[in-house]
């Protein structure tokens, strides 16, 4: 009788122990080989928030494109399933009922009725691994931009469950800007710990991530009370916080310095682009254009009725406006050189006057036609948004873009100059006309293509403008002075000078603007260059030799 | 023929057209008050207060382009910022009028005007002290300008800055001007300017006598000029001016300091369209930075160009002809008016290089004058 109970002990035990070997391997089983549809159909039927955690860990980790979707309506509560057939459905709350959709096919079934749905419950516990397990699906997506706003969404709410999910994306990341938000989320979760030394470490960390909210964060921690408590009790972890605080904000002054230059360019540039064809009709050609302005506006409205004709190629308008624009104000300058400039030459002062006359006739031709409103022209997509550099600096791609292409301009007009055939005439004539004339040039035929590329640049610069300033037909007036004013300091004739004399002025505004405002700094810029003038009557870079006339 | 005494008769001996000028200014400086205030409204010959007004106003643009003429006609000296210099001499008079308003202002503020109250200022700014007198503000007409041209002059003749540059600098420095007068800061009213003006020297600015003086007076002021301007032209300092004009360096070298002639001829110049722009602001009722704008200085030399530049009285020919147009055809036809003015820069200074003034000249002689083809010189000029 012993050996019986002894026997059906052991068998007891046995069959125990088999059975959690079973359960065992399956559990393993199951972890390896179950699709989303058994997932799905595995939540329906689970009762246990230990199984659904089970069966939620494993959508994590399966690669489907369905299972984001899956986790996220799991966790707002729009998993259903319908209770005829147990089929896994999304629903959409509707006046009548509920709007279903089908969760492995994406089948929409239409709107039923309430009660022949069930919900797919789920507790605290459950939502809360839902929201890592969601956070961590994001941040492993394929798609940078969903990654950054992943981590930006865990910076917002700090916690400290998430360190190990943090680090573990962290080891795998690539993208510098995903992480830097992911490293700082790390640390401000580590700053509300309670031991000193990891909060010295994530102020350490804190340290290598360069942005303004760190500094708040820094500086948080150094504000007093009324008690005159420290909000951060560590003397050391405030020393620590203080020196971090500071170097940052010698960072932060210095790409102050940094965007004050960028944008300095960028303005610079401007002055370049609408600068560089005075530079050529006044410089080489020694015509005061005072009509420049309106070729610059010209090329605004060529960039207008382009974006006016092609809607559908929005991206592409700026493109084929440059070689538009080009031909245009190009057209219109050659039509002045021959009707009017070329009676005038060698009378400065009463070609001032004409082209003056000739403005006032474009403007009003202007308003007649696009009437004196302000146009709005389109800018690009990739022409919008800005690049962030680090936390402190980020640029805007539009200025960007436009220095790059002022600098373009000017390479290609010094190319067009130097080193092809029409710029060496064109350097002849201006240089000496009889000698010129005697060696075969054709310098009427030359003086008109001068104007003529002097004007179309300006166009150009007339498409670069459309993208920073209003398109009106006072739009060339507002940069005739400020052309004049580059070529005068730089030098006449000089296009390296053009060059210098623009982002000189452009950056010397921007440095001014901030201590005296824009006005005032406008007005010392001016003054600067009268009393410049006084100094050197020929400007920076002053041509020297004997065809200089006086 | 040079002249040394001040004798308006023999100054205008060889000036016709100057002569002529003159009578006229005289006539209507006696008998346009005349027939504005004496003669009833019903009748024929009145003339309206209105109108006084218009040719007041155009009298004193004239004057401006008195003063151009002179710089850039008898010495070559293209400013493309005269704007600057009436506009100053505006100001100065606004100043004064502004101070007369006293308590009479919106806010009723005795000390300030109505802009200072409105901004929260709390005591007149020291550069407005003094401009309650009459005679210190027309002293201010004269030297504000006169000061500020003589620092500019100086400064770009000593550095020899001519021609071009010259043009341009000044263009900048009216433009600067203009962008610290729309300043609120700089306690010139900012964007309004000064207006509202109530009287001058006790006299109301709003009745038909005072319109009619101030009328009368800028006639006078501009015959006055202009009989100074012509003795300044017709004396040696006048034959120094023209032989600066047509040959700078030569003149230079012959032992003249061209700095100063220049320097002087450009202060009386800018003093002249000080006293413009004070007869000017009583007379329209404001005075605002608009009047700094590039473009009206170079309208002025538009003036002058049309009506027939190195004349005198082409110039002031030249400013009322082209006021007139422009009353008229902004009235009319506003869309004209810019394509007008603008084709008429061109065709004066390509098929008319003496203005109006020229053709004249040129019907009356009825000799072919030397051929005159821009496009013939022009090719050897720039060489």
């Amino acid at each position: 009788m012993r050996y019986y109970l002894k026997t059906l002990a052991f068998m007891c035990l046995a069959l125990i122990g088999l059975c959690s070997q079973v359960s065992f391997s399956q559990e393993q089983n199951f972890a390896q080989t179950l699709t989303f549809d058994q997932i799905t159909e595995q939540l329906i039927t689970a009762k246990q928030t230990k199984q659904k955690t089970l069966l939620i860990e494993q959508l994590a980790a399966i690669d489907d494109e369905r299972k984001q979707l899956l986790l996220e309506d799991l966790q707002q509560g729009s998993f259903y399933y319908r209770k005829e057939d147990k089929r896994p459905v999304y629903i959409t709350r509707e006046e009548s009922g509920y709007a279903l959709t089908d969760v492995l096919s994406g089948e929409a079934y239409g709107v039923v009725k309430k009660t022949t749905v069930r919900k797919v419950s789920i507790n605290n516990t459950l939502r809360k691994q839902l929201r890592t397990v969601l956070a961590w699906v994001s941040l492993s997506d394929e798609d940078v931009d969903i990654r950054l706003g992943a981590a930006t969404e865990l910076l917002k709410s700090p916690d400290s469950a998430n360190i190990e999910l943090i680090k573990s994306v962290l080891a795998e990341e690539k993208n510098p800007a995903v992480k830097v938000v992911l490293q700082q989320t790390l640390a401000v979760i580590y700053l509300a710990s309670e031991v000193e030394s990891e909060r010295l470490v994530a102020i350490a960390d804190l340290e290598e991530i360069q942005n303004k909210e760190v500094m708040q964060i820094l500086a948080n921690m150094l504000e007093q009370n009324e008690a005159g408590e420290f909000s951060e009790p560590s003397e050391k972890v405030r020393a620590a916080a203080e020196s971090a605080l500071n170097g940052m904000r010698s960072e932060e002054k210095f790409y102050s310095v940094v965007e004050n230059l960028f944008f300095g360019l960028s303005l610079g540039s401007v002055l370049l682009l609408a600068a560089v064809g005075l530079a050529i009709t006044f410089g080489v050609m020694g015509v005061i254009n005072m009509a420049h302005g309106e070729m610059i506006m010209l090329g605004a409205y060529t960039t207008y009725v382009i974006q006016i004709l092609m809607p559908n190629y929005i991206e592409m308008s700026l493109l084929i406006a440059i070689p538009a624009a080009f031909l245009v104000s190009g057209m219109f300058g050659i039509i002045i050189e021959r009707t009017v400039i070329r009676h005038l030459y060698g009378r400065p002062l009463e070609t001032l006057l004409a082209t003056f006359g000739i403005s006032l006739v474009l403007q009003q031709m202007v308003r007649s036609v696009f009437s004196p409103l302000n146009k709005t022209v389109i800018t690009p997509e990739w022409m919008s948004g800005s690049m962030q550099i680090n936390g402190f600096l980020s640029l805007t791609n539009n200025r960007f873009y436009i220095i790059i292409f002022s600098l373009i301009v000017l390479l290609g007009l010094i190319f067009l100059l130097k080193k092809t055939f029409i710029g060496l005439q064109m350097r002849a004539v201006t240089q000496n006309r009889a000698m010129a004339n005697s060696m075969g040039i054709r310098s009427n035929w030359v003086d008109a293509l001068t104007f003529g590329l002097g004007s179309g640049i300006a166009g150009i610069a007339g498409v670069a403008l459309s993208q920073l300033t209003n398109v009106g037909p006072n739009l060339g007036q507002a940069y005739i002075i400020d052309s004049f004013m580059v070529v005068v300091f730089g030098g006449v004739g000089n296009l390296f000078g053009t060059f210098f004399a623009a982002m000189s002025l452009g950056v010397a505004n921007k440095f001014i603007e901030p201590m005296a405002g824009a006005v005032l700094g406008k007005i010392i810029v001016l003054v600067f260059i009268i009393l410049f003038i006084q100094w050197r009557p020929r400007g920076l870079f002053a041509l020297k030799g004997r065809f200089v006339e006086d | 023929m040079t002249n040394t005494a001040f004798n308006p008769r023999s100054l205008l001996a060889s000036d016709v057209g100057g002569r002529r000028l003159l009578m006229v200014l005289l006539a209507i400086a006696i008998f346009v008050p005349i027939l504005n205030l004496a003669v009833p409204e019903s009748s024929v010959f009145h003339v309206s207060t209105y109108t006084v007004s218009l040719v007041g106003k155009y009298l004193c643009l004239a004057l401006l382009a008195l003063a151009v003429d002179l710089i850039w006609g008898y010495c070559g000296i293209l400013s493309l910022g005269h704007g600057a210099f009436f506009a100053l001499g505006g100001y100065a008079m606004g100043m004064y009028l502004m101070r007369q308003i006293g308590d009479r202002g919106v806010y009723g503020n005795p000390e300030l005007p109505d802009f200072m109250v409105f901004l929260n200022w709390q005591e007149l700014p020291w550069y407005w002290s003094g401009f309650e007198s009459f005679g210190f503000a027309m002293l201010m007409v004269l030297l504000v300008p006169g000061i500020l041209a003589f620092i500019f002059g100086l400064l770009a003749f000593r550095s020899r800055v001519t021609g071009v540059y010259f043009s341009i600098i000044s263009q900048a420095l009216t433009y600067a001007l203009l962008l610290a007068f729309f300043r609120n800061d700089m306690g010139f009213g900012g964007n309004n300017g000064l207006t509202d003006f109530k009287d001058i020297l006790g006299f109301s600015l709003q009745s038909d006598a005072t319109r009619a003086t101030l009328f009368s007076l800028t006639a006078i002021a501009l015959l006055l000029s202009y009989l100074l301007c012509r003795w300044i032209v017709d004396t040696k300092l006048g034959r120094v001016l023209i032989a600066i004009r047509d040959a700078e360096s030569r003149t230079r070298f012959t032992g003249y300091k061209v700095e100063y002639f220049k320097v002087f001829v450009f202060v009386l110049s800018a003093m002249i369209a000080g006293v413009a722009g004070a007869l000017y602001v009583p007379q329209v009722g404001i005075i605002n930075p608009g009047e700094f704008s590039p473009l009206n200085s170079i309208e002025i030399v538009v003036w002058v160009a049309i009506g027939g530049r190195g004349t005198l009285y082409g110039a002031v020919l030249g400013a009322l002809l082209v006021n007139y147009a422009k009353t008229y055809f902004t009235g009319a036809m506003p869309e004209v008016w810019l394509f007008m003015l603008g084709g008429l820069f061109v065709i004066s200074t390509i098929y008319l290089p003496k203005g109006v003034v020229g053709v004249f000249q040129k019907f009356k002689s009825k000799v072919a004058v030397e051929p005159d083809d821009p496009s013939i010189q022009s090719k050897e000029a720039a060489s």
